[in-house]
């Protein structure tokens, strides 16, 4: 039998690598698939939640969840294309025109 | 719990519910109909819309008007609600939009990138903010939450033929994404807890879950993104960059309206959720308080960008705005929200300023485009002044009255032996009014530069109508603030009635 817990510890490994992805990998493309698995490792904690206390608020939750990510990705590739045409680069270490 | 009523009565409840959310419905679907419009809008004529977005703007704050002084009305089960607390910030967004509606129209006939898409954007932030600010659910906050954040990234990257303007727009998404993940992250570890994304249930769930670890960790993710929306240190790192490289209005309603929804949600979520558990988050939240002060006006004093330099001190302020929330009493959030009701005047009036000293092929950003601004305009540089000094705090001015309030709210709590932690409060206090005086310092390079330096750039500023209203209204809201501020300070005390 598959418990909450053991769901909730598969989110906690997926947001971690997610959150580690962000933080240490240098391509900007990479860097969004992080943003997304770690809103997927949320995905899984609501739906799992949802089953345990036999509820549906945490499924629609999770519908809004996915389509906001939807939303959010396509501005995000929009703000990337954006900014290849005028440097032509995905390294964000290279975008370092303002620097304190 | 959540039985959808029969068709025939599906109508009914619709009409009964969308009253409460009136305002931000009409915003939304006025800027939709600009998105349709603007295709009969011809090429040169763009800056028609500037005009219907004012349209839009007047017309929700006059159904906002209506709604005032009704009873709290909350609607489609407890996701909304439409109370002061909520009147009162959609008001200030509703008249931060309004003015930077009145500083961009110049702005991006100087920039050549006069589009309707830009003024509905702002009106779906706008939108979003206040939906932010009326939102009772954990579900409706997300919503809000994204609406105002995936808007605001578009318009720092409006200028798309700038890299700096991309740039910015990038971190800005990045960041503001990954932060956004880790609220999501807390908001379901809450969902998990309680079982239920009411905040007002949570908030009672909450008393009895003293010391869950779920719960705390749920408090601090929560509060480390939101830390990141008001760009609070140690998550303040995409602040300077963003404003800097955004369209210089964009900038002025991100440091203001922005910052104050996401304040608004801090404060609701707070306040409504999480006071009973106050124990684990305040020792934390006096130290990002402290370092957001601190690392704020250090780094401010070190810049020669203006922009750059009133990022860092929007940041600093982001500080002081935390101290309302920290103390935690009555007295705390009328101080929060009296803060942010100058800082939004104060501050557009400065932005507005900078724009105006954007002409032909002077930016307008760097200290020494202000040299010499007193010979050459005297009351411009006065009202300059005004703004300067009242961020700093100096009385008579909005500035003072809004530092006055933190400061007496945090010695309130000070001074009491039975709060916890009021040792803690002392040195915040302390370390605020040194931070005060710090920010002088880089405050008065700009007073230095109009009043005693030279004359270096001759070429003349181009006056708009747009933007003379704009510093007219918020040198006017400014002063008032300071010198009669009973009115103000009545309207901050009716408005966070709901949350204690």
């Amino acid at each position: 039998m598959v418990e909450t817990t053991h769901y909730l510890i598969l989110s906690t490994i997926v947001f971690t690598i997610g959150v580690v992805g962000v933080l240490t990998r240098r391509n900007v493309i990479v860097v969004l698939m992080c943003i997304e698995l770690m809103l997927n490792s949320v995905n899984l904690n609501l739906v799992a939640f949802s089953d345990r206390f036999q509820n549906v608020v945490g499924q629609v939750f999770t519908v809004f969840v996915i389509t906001v990510a939807a939303a959010e990705a396509a501005v995000g590739l929009g703000i990337v294309i954006a900014l290849f045409r005028n440097k032509e680069t995905v390294n964000v270490d290279e975008i370092d025109l303002m620097k304190w | 719990m959540f039985e959808l009523p029969p068709v025939t009565e599906a109508w009914e409840f619709l009409q009964k519910n969308s009253v409460a959310i009136g305002p931000q419905l009409h915003l939304l679907l006025w800027a939709l109909g600009m998105l349709i419009i603007d295709f009969v809008i011809p090429a040169g004529r763009k800056a028609v819309s500037a005009l219907l977005a004012l349209g839009g703007i007047v017309m929700a704050g006059l159904q906002l008007y209506l709604l005032r002084s009704s009873s709290p009305i909350s609607a489609f089960y407890d996701t909304v609600v439409l109370d002061s607390f909520a009147t009162f910030f959609s008001a200030l967004f509703l008249i931060a939009a309004a003015v930077t509606v009145f500083i961009s129209y110049r702005y991006l006939e100087i920039e050549n990138e006069q589009h309707t898409e830009y003024y509905a954007l702002l009106l779906f932030a706008t939108s979003g903010m206040m939906f932010m600010a009326a939102a009772l659910d954990l579900i409706t906050i997300f919503i809000s939450l994204e609406l105002m954040s995936i808007s605001t990234y578009v318009l720092v990257g409006f200028l798309r033929r700038r890299r700096r303007s991309n740039e910015a727009s990038l971190k800005y998404f990045l960041l503001g994404a990954f932060s956004t993940a880790i609220i999501l992250y807390g908001m379901s570890l809450l969902y998990g807890v309680s079982g239920t994304t009411n905040l007002i249930v949570i908030g009672e769930q909450a008393k009895l879950l003293q010391g869950n670890t779920l719960l705390i960790l749920a408090v601090f993710t929560i509060m480390a993104g939101l830390c990141f929306k008001v760009a609070a240190a140690p998550f303040h790192m995409w602040a300077p960059d963003a404003y800097e490289g955004a369209p210089t209005a964009v900038t002025g309603f991100m440091s203001v309206a922005v910052k104050a929804a996401a304040f608004a949600l801090f404060l609701r979520i707070f306040f409504v959720a999480f006071h009973e558990v106050r124990g684990i988050y305040v020792p934390l939240l006096v130290a990002v308080s402290i370092l957001t002060m601190t690392w704020g006006n250090v780094a401010a004093v070190t810049q020669q960008n203006v922009k750059r330099m009133l990022a860092y001190s929007s940041i600093s302020h982001a500080g002081y705005v935390l101290m309302g929330l920290v103390a935690g009493t009555e007295l705390g959030v009328i101080a929060s929200a009296i803060y942010l009701l100058a800082y939004t005047f104060m501050n557009l009036g400065i932005w507005a300023v900078v724009i105006l000293l954007r002409r032909q092929d002077i930016s307008g950003e760097q200290v020494e485009d202000f040299d010499g601004l007193y010979s050459r305009h005297p009351s411009l540089a006065i009202v300059m002044l005004i703004f300067l000094l009242s961020l700093a705090g100096i009385p008579p001015l909005g500035g003072f009255i809004a530092k006055y309030f933190v400061f007496s709210a945090i010695i309130e709590v000070a001074m009491d032996p039975s709060q916890p932690y009021a040792s803690l409060m002392v040195w915040l206090a302390v370390i605020g009014v040194i931070n005060a005086v710090v920010s002088l310092y880089y405050y008065f390079r700009i007073v230095y530069a109009m009043f005693i330096q030279e004359e270096y750039q001759p070429a003349p500023l181009s006056f708009s109508a747009g933007l003379l209203t704009a510093i007219a209204i918020t040198g006017i809201v400014t002063l008032l603030i300071g010198i009669y501020p009973q009115p103000f300070i009545n309207l901050a005390r009716a408005a966070t009635s709901p949350l204690l």
